[in-house]
């Protein structure tokens, strides 16, 4: 069992009481809710009778059904329009702050809570939204759930769970040029498998990770659900404490330092035990593609489609089922794939140097005739940031398309949608069946520079032959 | 789609059903209940798109479609079922299309607290065993499963479930609704909330 870990640390500082059978009340620091997943969760509490308990503890923001294209009210879908008014009626009623569209603040939750310097170390946070993992790159400890649990959160601002295991994962040496923290995400659920996470935190070390910005970190923890880990973290050091001063909701002037101090003290150390302990050399991480219908399907940008013959036996039910619905032939490189759209945004990598090293690429370059491509950026503070800094313009002379914030086709609950099996190149975070809207289209998951990569060859591509 | 809804409530210890299999490693929420259901504000009407886009794409061939099944309340899967979203909106449309209990090698952490939340056990159960069942020789099978000592029996199979022990005492108390568990704890949750030292300094 693990013990000193920041995760072990943050758990038992949160426990409110021990629950039959083994199970602990976990005291929630941060509550983050979105229009998806919260509506039934305020219905239970109405049917109950309950009121929001720390309404200051919630914050809500609206990302998954928002129109990229028009935000203007009322939507045009009827379905979408009831959900944010939802939100917005439940917000007035139990007091919750709103970042709604056009506050200059809205945008994917994952994205908004990290850059206002809401998600901070030592926190648990929850929401009802599997990439809440994300947060853990600021070392606190952060998980989805489910409606009931949001209801239970609301209610009681604590849930019932049981205590993950930790896993280290210490990844060795340096990313390359032309490697991101996308490929070495793929790459560590690759080597791990999809479920390997189930039952365990992961903490994300070594000196790969140190050299890592804020958000690249964000895009590894993010990820750790693809993995199984319902929760990542990394450890906080000078660049957590540096990217949250003077953010919007970070502490301030003499609590400030208060926060230093406590943050600083919550670290992993020599001390800490783990139930498991992982190494891997991030130097060996090349440009990473998914071929399959689950983010650990994926080979370097030089790699083949494997034969089945070359899979483990617990992998094979799933690679037949993923070379029939791809109709990818085993073998076949996945270097030069056609690719019909291509799509840069989402939780995972729609943050603002996301948007820097794709429109560097772009830039005096143009999109491949045929393709649809387009970048929504994660929130509103990120699409000014790249509008002050000319990158909006880039994007739309390369003929990319400049949306609005919001999920958008990452998960396609607004019209942005894959339309029969069209293949995407994709920054998001899952190569499900169907998840990009339609029933049959096909989903290649990589780094944003990637994406700009293929979107300019028409074809998925090596981005190291743009930037050596 | 079952005519009479009766949704879980209150003890659980027995649940006896006819199976219905489900074949495939790392099944995933957005496949249980695509994203474009989600545009909903309750759950009510979830059971009739369970695995809409698969069952289009087997015109009739999904186990959730034959004829034979339509009774069935106990799910047999396999390893990482649920992976993916967090969304309760797909134990909730298994829910609605008749489903109280799963048996699988192995399920993803978010949906199985998902599936104890609304009152839905999930039993794990060896590879080997989960496939007898799964290539069981008659068309239905018939399990009674007890909650008590994690058994499961037909007139012949006797399999040892597992379940988290947490989970068991949940069901076996009624508790599985846990706002009420969780809230006789009021005083406790007031202390931490007033000792934990960041709500201090975000003021």
């Amino acid at each position: 069992m693990s013990q000193e870990t920041l995760f072990d640390k943050v758990w038992d500082l949160h426990k409110v009481s021990s629950l039959p059978g083994g199970s602990d009340q976990i005291f929630i620091g941060l509550h983050l809710i979105h229009e998806v997943t919260s509506p039934q969760a305020f219905g239970a509490l109405k049917d109950k009778n309950l009121n929001v308990k720390f309404p200051s503890r919630t914050v809500a923001t609206v990302d998954h059904i928002v129109p990229t294209d028009n935000q203007s009210r009322p939507f045009k879908d009827n379905l979408a329009e009831k959900m944010i008014s939802t939100l917005e009626k439940n917000c007035i009623e139990h007091k919750i702050k709103f970042f709604n569209i056009g506050s200059g603040y809205q945008g994917i939750v994952h994205v908004v809570a990290p850059e206002l310097g809401l998600t901070q170390p030592g926190m648990t946070i929850a929401c009802g939204d599997s990439h809440t993992s994300t947060h853990g790159a600021f070392g606190s400890i952060a998980f989805g759930i489910g409606t009931s649990q949001v209801r239970d959160v609301l209610a009681t601002q604590t849930i019932a769970m049981n205590k993950l295991k930790v896993r280290q994962i210490w990844c060795e040496n340096q990313l390359s040029n032309g490697v991101y923290a996308k490929d070495l995400v793929l790459h560590i659920i690759n080597k791990l498998g999809v479920k390997a996470g189930v039952g365990f935190a992961y903490e994300f070390a070594g000196p790969a990770i140190d050299s890592l910005s804020m958000e690249e970190r964000m895009t590894i923890c993010n990820m750790s659900i693809e993995g199984g880990a319902r929760c990542g973290y990394i450890n906080p050091d000078e660049k957590t404490f540096d990217y949250l001063k003077n953010k919007l909701c970070s502490p301030k002037n003499e609590h400030w330092d208060k926060a230093l101090t406590w943050w600083k003290s919550l670290k992993s150390n020599e001390n800490s035990i783990y139930d498991d302990v992982i190494k891997l050399d991030a130097s060996k991480v090349e440009p990473t593609v998914t071929w399959g219908i689950t983010p650990g399907q994926s080979i370097s940008i030089n790699q083949q489609i494997p034969h089945l013959e070359d899979l483990s036996p617990n992998d094979k039910l799933v690679a037949e089922e993923a070379y029939e619905y791809m109709s990818f032939k085993p073998g076949k490189s996945i270097k030069d794939t056609p690719v019909d759209v291509c799509f840069i945004g989402s939780c995972t990598n729609g943050r603002i140097s996301d948007l820097r090293v794709a429109a560097k690429i772009l830039k005096d370059k143009k999109v491949s005739k045929d393709i649809k491509a387009f970048v929504v950026p994660g929130s509103e503070k990120v699409a000014n940031e790249a509008k002050n800094e000319g990158l909006d313009q880039i994007f739309k002379d390369s003929g990319f398309q400049w949306r609005e914030p919001g999920c958008s086709m990452c998960l396609a609950m607004n019209s942005d949608k894959l339309i029969g099996n069209q293949v995407s190149a994709s920054s998001s975070n899952r190569n499900f069946k169907g998840r990009q809207g339609s029933p049959s289209g096909r989903t290649l998951l990589m780094s944003p520079a990637m994406v700009a990569a293929a979107a300019i060859n028409g074809k998925v591509s090596d981005v190291r032959e743009f930037i050596n | 789609m079952k005519s009479e809804l009766i949704l879980p409530n209150g003890k659980i210890s027995q649940i006896n059903g006819q199976c219905i299999s489900l074949i495939g490693d790392d099944i995933d929420t957005d496949r249980i209940i695509p994203a474009r259901f989600l545009k909903c504000v309750n759950f009510d009407s979830l059971g009739d798109s369970v695995f809409e886009d698969d069952r289009k794409t087997l015109k009739g061939r999904h186990p959730f479609d034959l004829e034979e099944n339509k009774n069935a309340t106990i799910l047999i899967v396999n390893s990482n079922f649920g992976c993916g979203s967090s969304r309760e909106h797909a134990p909730q449309a298994l829910m609605r299309w008749g489903i109280r209990a799963i048996i699988g090698e192995s399920f993803a952490d978010i949906f199985y607290s998902n599936c104890i939340a609304i009152g839905i056990p999930c039993f794990t159960l060896q590879k080997n065993l989960i496939q007898k069942i799964q290539k069981y020789r008659d068309k239905f099978l018939f399990l009674e499963i007890d909650l008590n000592d994690s058994s499961a029996k037909s007139k012949d199979l006797n399999l040892n479930l597992e379940i988290k022990e947490s989970s068991k005492k949940m069901f076996l108390s009624g508790n599985w609704d846990a706002t009420s568990t969780l809230l006789e704890n009021e005083n406790l949750i007031k202390n931490k909330f007033n000792d934990l030292p960041y709500l201090k300094f975000n003021t």
